[in-house]
């Protein structure tokens, strides 16, 4: 019983209700191979104690015969997710020392359906980075390795990714704002879905760009997404943005029959310098699609070009009004003063001390965007092309398409460190492919199909109507089993 | 436009971040290597076009506007770098 914690969500529901294992063994191999995976850096606050308690509560209720789906799976929760007195500080170290005294609404529906926390995963500061890189706690590795190099699982959920691959836990909570679910998704061999904005609710979750942010689950399986993705969402008073809408059953949603779907290629992700070993899988994806009884169609979005830069206006200018917040007054680290110091000083000082450099860097782009006279230049007209960009996805719904197919990332993980010191565009560029769906407010799932040469993940991406996270899940499915992707990354931590 | 090393030290100012003024070449050029790239917006016809506000056409919820949770200072008070007297304690704010 000692791999136990290399098990989907599906196989440890039905042994746990079988009576095989207990969860109190479940967790116990998982806070095992959590010690042993320090050199990976993915947890940044662990919870051990707590989870044996979850985990013996969680037995209680099995024994009883009528425990929900994740009940007794452990779990990694991202570090941007309020936990009730458990350091929650979105990696950064404004937010040194902040215990919570309330937790999200997500959190809440996990622990309610009777998961176990294992402890908070590292993540980029505030949720903006595609590496990992930004982090107050060092950089995560990627457990894929193919030479000496140390990879980046990607970002800004590289936690949640590398513990998920690494079989740390069962699961992870990931959060996505451009990409930030899917990227490190592709980057470790994972499965990543970012709903429905208003699927999941924000209540809880620190803010980065409120219009673009959503949590969903990060995964071994599309069926276990399906299954976490349920136990998430809620309609939630608390989120102003939380749609009213019942949550259906995801998982019954994977009937393996996806005959007759329309599928969408978009001409406008073939991306200059795209690497022909991505364009070879992506074919090889739609192949996949059309031979379970997809129809695969050419599309057209002919706003795509125009996401990164509508989306590196409209996210930093959201971030700039909610960071507004951590000013050294109600919570997390406030700056040593000087003589005669007064409350500007005090501001000042603790955010340029308190935010890393690409938190500063989004802070102050976002204020210049929205100040006067650069206002209708910048953040409006960003507005309105992403109007225009989301059009271009109705249509072509409108049209028929069911789904979109699309690589998740422009390449495979890249080394720690080799972006440091570019151009901060270039990072930028990571989220080409996934910028789209935030700004659309689209469900979108990075599922793994292929390794490259060198042997690292890739990932391919599906794009989904508004709502269908089911139908979205289940040519997911299809795609998996077509792919029969097993690789894991062999142990070197 | 291009930012200026003078509307850097504005822009910090604006976002309450402090920077030494050795910096601010430095954070100018970045600025302006960002903004740069957000200027291929100027390639879109956005003639008559209306902001996005929400991707999904709903109104905003309403409730009754009635006290539905209170009465906890203390845990409010409980982060706070500085706290004294049921309140949050800054440095003097007025002369």
């Amino acid at each position: 019983m000692s791999d136990l914690n290399k098990l989907t969500i599906a196989a440890a529901r039905d042994g746990l209700r079988k009576g095989d294992f207990t969860s109190a063994e479940l967790t116990e191999t998982c806070l095992v191979a959590i010690e042993a995976a320090g050199a990976l850096n993915a947890w940044c606050h662990k919870t051990p104690e707590k989870a044996r308690e979850m985990a013996a509560a969680a037995d209680k209720r099995i024994a009883a015969g009528d425990a929900p789906a994740m009940c007794g799976i452990p779990l990694g929760i991202k570090d941007l997710f309020c936990t009730r007195d458990v350091p929650s500080q979105a990696a950064s170290r404004i937010l040194d020392g902040f215990l919570p005294q309330y937790e999200s609404t997500v959190t809440q529906n996990l622990w309610d359906a009777g998961a176990v926390m294992l402890g908070k995963l590292s993540m980029d500061e505030f949720a903006m980075g595609s590496s990992n890189e930004s982090a107050c706690y060092g950089p995560v590795v990627n457990p894929w390795k193919v030479d000496d190099r140390q990879l980046t699982p990607g970002g800004s959920s590289g936690g949640s990714a590398a513990a998920v691959a690494a079989d740390l836990c069962l699961a992870a909570t990931g959060t996505d704002t451009g990409g930030s679910i899917r990227q490190p998704a592709a980057f470790t061999g994972t499965v990543g879905l970012k709903p429905t904005y208003g699927r999941v609710s924000r209540w809880g979750v620190i803010a980065f760009a409120s219009s673009l942010d959503q949590a969903g689950p990060m995964t071994k399986t599309v069926r276990d997404a399906a299954i976490m993705l349920g136990a998430m969402a809620s309609v939630d008073a608390k989120d102003s943005t939380s749609a009213e809408r019942a949550v259906p059953d995801y998982e019954a949603a994977l009937t393996g029959d996806i005959r007759g779907r329309r599928i969408g290629i978009p001409r406008e992700y073939r991306m200059e310098g795209m690497s022909d070993e991505i364009d070879a899988l992506w074919h090889k994806a739609a192949e996949m699609l059309r031979d379970a009884g997809a129809e695969v169609v050419d599309i057209t979005l002919p706003h795509t070009k125009y996401a990164l830069p509508a989306y590196y206006v409209i996210a930093p200018a959201e971030a700039s009004s909610n960071l507004a917040r951590y000013d050294g007054v109600r919570y997390g680290r406030r700056a040593r003063l000087g003589a005669g110091d007064g409350v500007v000083e005090m501001y000042e000082k603790t955010r340029a001390e308190g935010f890393g450099p690409e938190v500063q860097r989004r802070v102050m782009i976002g204020t210049y965007v929205l100040s006067a006279g650069f206002y209708d230049a910048y953040y409006n007209r960003a507005r309105k092309v992403r109007a225009l960009i989301k059009r271009d996805f109705d249509q072509v719904f409108a049209d028929g398409i069911d789904a979109i197919l699309t690589p998740a990332t422009p390449s495979a993980a890249f080394g720690l460190g080799e972006m440091s010191g570019k151009d901060p565009v270039e990072m930028y560029l990571n989220d080409v492919f996934t910028v789209t769906v935030n700004l659309a407010g689209l469900p979108g799932i990075s599922v793994p199909v292929g390794l490259d040469r060198q042997g690292l993940p890739l990932g391919m991406q599906l794009i989904g109507r508004p709502w269908d996270e089911g139908g979205l899940l289940n040519l997911a499915q299809s795609l998996e089993s077509a792919a029969g992707f097993t690789a894991k990354p062999s142990r070197w931590w | 436009m291009a930012i200026t090393e003078d509307e850097a030290r504005k822009v910090a100012h604006l976002a309450r971040i402090a920077v030494k003024d050795a910096d601010l070449p430095a954070l100018a050029q970045e600025l302006n290597g960002i903004l740069h790239f957000m200027e291929q917006l100027n390639e879109v016809d956005v003639e008559g076009v209306q902001p996005m506000t929400g991707v999904e056409p709903m109104r905003l919820k309403r409730r009754q506007d009635i006290v539905t949770d209170g009465e906890m200072q203390d845990l409010i008070l409980k982060n706070a770098p500085d706290a004294r007297e049921g309140f949050f304690a800054v440095p003097k704010v007025v002369e």
